[in-house]
């Protein structure tokens, strides 16, 4: 009774809860077909919010204020960066994900540098950036129809036993984000930052140098993202990163991050991104249409913020 | 937010001297326009004229009515990132239902409005963060704008052309428009009592507080004049396009922020400009389209061109404000 009282006073916990809740719902709905099958398929797509939720959970980590909304027009970019690379060889799909991890990295600099030099807020920063991110991936991506290299496609598709390969390394990358939060000096300097960023500048913390290489973290995965997306949909597209600000933002602060920063949560930004994926699935079998869906994620999203709530507000 | 102030932002004096340089960070906005007018004069002479302001201003009254909305919230220390869609909304309102069947029509927006007041009061009671609140909330408006308007079409009402499409002798309509926006909100913000305690709502909440006005009716009413001010733009919008489409107003949530920042708002602190956001929007819409058309560079470069600028004017802004301190 103890471990379960404990287990419940994990934050994490409710969005696998909820995740679980919502699977259940559309198997009732489908009388038990499909249900593996709609496990893989969530565990494919929850890859994607997973890895771009760990950077942000990182940026919103350090405090009030600090978010990237370059996100978005930085997955697109890099999309258009692996594609044009690896020009469907698959000799060369080591490069194009470097490059598209280079292309983020650099946005992520691109970012801190204009929040250092400009001294203005993460916010109006990332989205000054995303606008120019955004018109030279118009420009660079025009009518781009290069096919990812056939092997790199099968790869991001890869399933054992129902598994999808890339979601048990993202597991791993996960565990390693935790450690690296949990155990590492930089992961607790982050956490000082957002707890309080004089204090931490006092004791010592180098405040600059973290943010930076926080940015650039959140940046890279923008990158790597770009570059499986393009795998798993088979192409690159303009539009490819856009679900990916609001998702990344949701699975933060679904999965027990608090936006006010200082603590955050990587087990339960798993929960989160199976609990969106699931509830997209349900809606799916239920048959609505793509007003409704819109309309229940978005009501869903912010029953969910309410329910949470009480905390230190983000902004 | 409220503690984004550590790392050294100068401190406002108590006494509002005119130092020159404070009228050069004042006039920055103004002084950004100016440029692009001048440019856009440079490469194009006959775009200065009657026709050519009415042409090139027209879409830029609902852009400046979204900015000032954005401005509200913003003036509560607060993020509307659902803006864009609920302006996309209220078109799709206002070119289905507002046309057939005017009450019905009238009293949904006036709802959507009561729905933005109840978001105010929400966040504030819940202390949510007001991000993830609109972002939810831009699926919300997307998801009703689609269910009301799955393809493109409808048609604004009559009187609303009308008044969209309206000559005026000399001055061109967008213009006297721009400037009865600005002027209205000035002085219902910046010279009533009331608008000083909504300021101060963001800038000291404490001691507003403290001083015995409720918080929680400053968020509402901010909110409420946001989707007030949502609500027109709307309108405005439909009455230039004729029809909607249940996308038309996505790009607002973006260019309403920069809007209010190029106008030489301060995120943070209450400190905003009503006056400063619509020239903001002005600039932006100018810049966006117009200047790039006269300068041969493709449209791909739009959104691009509105970020520069963003960038520009805030490393202008930093250089004053650094010698300043």
């Amino acid at each position: 009774m103890t471990q379960v009282r404990a287990l419940l006073a994990k934050p994490w916990i409710w969005s696998f809860l909820g995740a679980l809740a919502v699977w259940l719902a559309a198997i009732i709905f489908t009388h038990g077909y499909g249900a593996g099958g709609m496990l893989t398929a969530a565990l494919s797509l929850a890859v994607f919010t997973v890895i771009v939720g760990v950077g942000q959970m990182f940026v919103i980590t350090l405090g009030p204020g600090n978010v990237d909304l370059s996100l978005p027009a930085n997955i697109g970019l890099a999309s258009a960066v692996a594609m044009k690379v690896m020009d469907g060889n698959d000799a060369m799909v080591a490069v194009g994900l470097l490059a598209a991890l280079a292309s983020g990295l650099a946005i992520g600099a691109a970012n801190y540098l204009l929040i250092w030099a400009l001294r203005i807020p993460p916010i109006i920063a990332t989205l000054s950036a995303s606008f120019v991110i955004q018109s030279i991936d118009i420009s660079y991506g025009r009518g781009l129809q290069i096919k990812p290299p056939p092997g790199y496609a099968d790869f991001s598709n890869l399933q054992f036993f129902g598994i999808p390969i890339l979601a048990v390394m993202t597991v791993l990358f996960t565990v390693a984000a935790g450690i690296a939060l949990q155990r590492t000096v930089y992961g607790r300097s982050v956490s000082a930052i957002g707890q309080n960023m004089r204090a931490a500048w006092l004791a010592g913390v180098p405040v600059g140098r973290i943010r930076f290489l926080t940015y650039m973290l959140s940046g890279t995965l923008g990158g790597l993202n770009g570059a499986l997306l393009a795998g798993y949909f088979r192409g690159a597209n303009v539009d490819i990163g856009n679900e990916y600000l609001l998702a990344s933002i949701a699975v933060v602060v679904i999965g027990g991050t608090s936006v006010a920063g200082g603590k955050a949560n990587v087990p339960g930004i798993w929960g989160a991104a199976l609990f969106l994926v699931l509830l997209l699935t349900m809606l799916n079998t239920f048959g609505v249409s793509a007003g409704v869906r819109l309309l229940l994620t978005g009501l869903v999203i912010v029953g969910v913020i309410t329910a949470a709530g009480g905390q230190k507000a983000l902004r | 937010m409220s503690s984004g102030s550590i790392a050294g932002r100068t401190p406002v004096p108590l006494i509002n001297s005119l130092t020159p340089r404070r009228a050069l960070r004042a006039l920055l906005p103004a002084l950004s326009l100016a440029l692009i007018l001048i440019a856009i004069a440079y490469l194009n002479p006959r775009a200065i004229s009657y026709f050519g302001f009415n042409l090139m201003l027209n879409l830029a009254i609902p852009i400046a009515l979204a900015t000032i909305a954005q401005m509200f919230v913003i003036t509560g220390n607060d993020l509307d990132l659902s803006i864009g869609t609920f302006v996309g909304f209220v078109g799709c309102v206002t070119a289905t239902w507002l046309h057939d069947a005017p009450l019905f029509g009238a009293a949904v927006l006036i709802g959507s409005i009561a729905v933005y007041a109840g978001l105010g009061a929400l966040i504030y009671l819940r202390n949510l963060p007001s991000i993830v609140v609109t972002l939810g909330m831009s699926f919300v408006w997307q998801g009703l704008a689609i269910l009301l308007l799955p393809k493109p079409g409808g048609k604004a009402p009559d009187w609303l052309l009308a008044v969209m499409s309206v000559k005026l002798p000399v001055v061109p309509f967008p213009i006297i428009a721009a400037i009865v926006i600005g002027a209205v909100v000035h002085v219902g913000l910046m010279r009533t009592s009331y608008g000083a305690i909504l300021r101060g709502a963001g800038g000291n909440p404490v001691a507003i507080a403290r001083a015995g006005w409720s918080l929680l009716k400053a968020k509402v009413i901010l909110f409420t004049l946001a989707g007030i001010f949502g609500v027109i733009s709307g309108m405005a919008l439909i009455g230039i396009t004729t029809s909607a489409d249940a996308n038309i107003g996505n790009g607002y949530t973006l260019l309403s922020v920069a809007g209010v920042i190029l106008g030489g708002g301060e995120f943070v602190g209450g400190r905003v400009s009503p006056i400063g956001a619509v020239i903001g929007a002005l600039t932006l819409a100018l810049a966006a389209s117009p200047l790039l058309t006269f300068m041969h560079i493709p449209p791909d470069w739009q959104v691009g061109a509105n970020g520069a600028i963003l960038v520009i004017v805030l490393a202008a802004r930093a250089l004053i404000s650094r010698k300043d301190a």
